[in-house]
């Protein structure tokens, strides 16, 4: 076996530029499509995780007829005493957090301009709104402000609002009137997602509670987990009478499918970009086949069989797999990892169907798809030398000693 | 004891609508030892009868005999099995493979017969000896002259013991102190090693070292006799 290589080694020599920039074709499109899977999954992992983060949490629990949909605050469709059900959810070891939201509709008004929003009532205590920490300026709200609010940049910047300034609020109410009220900007808050950042503002629960008259009741007990592989193990767990529990997974179910989605994307892509490196290889192979007709005319007529020189053919596709292979997984790794580190910054993303995307998207490479890629990229390039190889192994040998095809 | 007999052979090579009859009814039988010329004019059908002999074509009709063995039936591989192991060629142009040394074109039939590298080292020196080629034995073809690479040829022609070696026009590129060279070298090891030799050629030099003549015209024999050896 080491023969057929070192004859393919030398074969590959004899064409030095030409078996260079096939390659280089195989390394460019392994690289292409490496950083390709790393943009993806970064972009679905950053995706999920800011999701998750932000705005579902990794377990709801619900009042048995909410709808999310629909951000009411009537008394009917909330959970009374939020309080005592975090802190009885709390106690379950896999719990990292648990502590009610109350959501509910308004619009923000300075001056001329107004904007929709979702008005959120936190536990300004609580770790799971640690994200909504990163202050661009000013203080978080305390439990007790009653006319403080946090507002994200985007928003700000949009309404020219400093920490310190005023804006007034619309809130819909629970008895499905309006009310509204003067709120002064205490921080400033980014959470690296514009289109999220844009449409959200933050007051502490008691105030939101008051302020939309929910009084003791809260929209949902927000959980996080220590890890959320959990989420279903936990959620059956929970108390379920009256209450609707659901999980990450449930929760972002469109999220999910696009995860699935995009990895058959990917495959797609892949097949789509190794066979056009397939055809360059091919390309190579046979034109090496046609000007070397009569050496294996030569090889034949000493008694080389047709599966040598096949085998023959096959040596020369696994060096040049090899060769162009490693290289551009290597470019693709470091292309990945250099962009991992740095992003790629897409500016405002926009959300859809509860999908929040980063501003910036860092590639993350796992050992899976590299490995999936480097294994089907070689087996490809050699898959597709087997045309040419079948092609020389058929020659007959008083046809290829005459040079013939 | 024959080496090849050829009973009533015939080929015929068919381009587009144009059939050309290269061989017509041969009959021939070669014996062991036999150091053969074939001769004729172009397209007199020595090559045809050559390739036949090797097994490198099949004929259209009519029946070879290679070292006891029916060819006509035989596939691609099998043919490829009693060529490796019975037959040695020795081409007009210099064939040799060019990515490899002499010494790793000597060396290749002995790889395809499977011997091991010892055996292989022995026979390789030995046949570059005879040849007198062990002095460039790493040389690459492009860096050999004409009849330098000839004798590889030949070297790696006789590897493996075959029993018949098969030279076509063997001097046509050389000139005439490589070719007598050459020949000197052939009709040694014929004396020496008892191979059988066929030639097919019209160049005097390699007649004159035959030891019987077959002259084909229009694809049949015209004239079989013996010249006795010089």
């Amino acid at each position: 076996m080491m023969n057929y290589f070192k004859m393919a080694y030398r074969n590959l020599g004899r064409h030095r530029r030409r078996s260079v920039l096939s390659g280089l074709a195989l390394a460019m499109g392994t690289a292409l499509l490496m950083f390709v899977a790393a943009f993806f999954q970064g972009e679905m992992r950053s995706s999920l995780e800011t999701t998750l983060r932000l705005n579902t949490g990794h377990i709801q629990v619900r009042d048995a007829d909410y709808d999310p949909d629909k951000l009411s605050v009537a008394w009917d469709y909330l959970i009374e005493n939020p309080d005592q059900v975090a802190a009885q959810i709390e106690t379950l070891d896999q719990v990292q957090a648990a502590t009610p939201r109350l959501l509910a509709s308004g619009i923000v008004s300075v001056r001329d301009d107004s904007s929709g929003v979702e008005i959120m009532g936190v536990d300004p205590a609580s770790s799971a709104n640690d994200p909504y920490r990163h202050l661009v300026s000013g203080d978080f709200v305390t439990a007790d402000d009653r006319e403080g609010i946090v507002i994200g940049y985007p928003l700000a910047e949009s309404l020219g609002l400093k920490v310190g300034g005023q804006l007034t609020l619309l809130i819909n109410t629970s008895d499905g009137n309006v009310d509204e009220q003067v709120f002064t900007v205490r921080g400033i808050f980014t959470t690296g997602s514009t289109a999220y950042d844009k449409g959200i503002v933050l007051l502490p629960l008691a105030k939101a509670q008051a302020f939309s008259g929910a009084e003791n009741h809260a929209s949902m007990i927000f959980v996080l987990l220590k890890d959320r592989e959990q989420a279903e193990a936990v959620a059956a767990a929970m108390p379920s009478q009256n209450f609707q529990v659901k999980t990450w997974r449930e929760l972002n179910s469109l999220l999910v499918l696009i995860n699935d989605f995009s990895n058959a994307y990917i495959t797609f892509i892949n097949l789509i970009v190794l066979g056009v490196t397939a055809t360059v290889i091919i390309n190579t192979l046979l034109m090496s086949v046609f000007e070397r007709t009569r050496e294996i005319g030569i090889l034949t007529a000493i008694g080389m069989k047709g599966r040598q020189i096949i085998t023959l053919f096959l040596a020369e596709a696994s060096l040049l797999a090899l060769g162009g292979v490693t290289f551009g997984s290597l470019a693709g790794w470091a292309l990945s990892a250099y962009f991992a580190k740095v992003g790629i910054y897409f500016g405002d993303l926009g959300i859809s169907q509860g999908m929040i995307l980063d501003d910036r998207i860092y590639p993350y490479l796992t050992l899976d798809s590299a490995i999936n890629l480097i294994v089907t990229a070689f087996i490809i390039t050699v898959l597709a030398s087997l045309y040419p190889a079948r092609l020389a192994s058929r020659m007959e040998p008083v046809e290829a000693l005459h040079g013939a095809k | 004891m024959e080496v090849a007999k050829l009973t009533d052979v015939t080929r015929v090579y068919k381009i587009g609508e144009v059939e050309t009859r290269a061989l017509n009814g041969v009959s021939i039988t070669i014996g062991d030892g036999e150091f053969t010329s074939l001769v004729g004019p172009s397209g007199s059908g020595k090559t045809t009868l050559l390739q036949l002999i090797g097994c490198l074509d099949q004929p259209t009709s009519g029946k070879v005999i290679i070292d006891g063995k029916e060819t006509t039936n035989l596939n691609r591989n099998q043919r490829a099995n009693l060529r490796k192991g019975t037959i040695g060629f020795v081409f007009q142009f210099f064939a040799l493979i060019p990515t490899l040394t002499a010494y790793e074109n000597v060396e290749m039939p002995l790889l395809l017969n499977g011997k091991n590298s010892t055996e292989r080292k022995q026979r390789v020196l030995e046949l570059l000896k005879a040849v007198d080629m062990s002095e460039r034995a790493h040389h690459r073809p492009d860096q050999l002259s004409g009849g330098q690479q000839q004798r590889v040829a030949v070297a790696r022609a006789l590897a493996t013991n075959p029993k018949l070696i098969l030279a076509d026009e063997p001097t046509a590129n050389l000139d005439t102190e490589n070719g007598e060279q050459v020949m000197e070298i052939m009709k040694r090891l014929n004396k020496e090693t008892g191979t059988t030799f066929v030639f097919a050629t019209h160049d005097p030099r390699v007649i004159k070292y035959a030891t019987r003549v077959v002259t084909l015209r229009d694809g049949v024999i015209e004239k079989d006799n013996h010249t006795p050896a010089k």
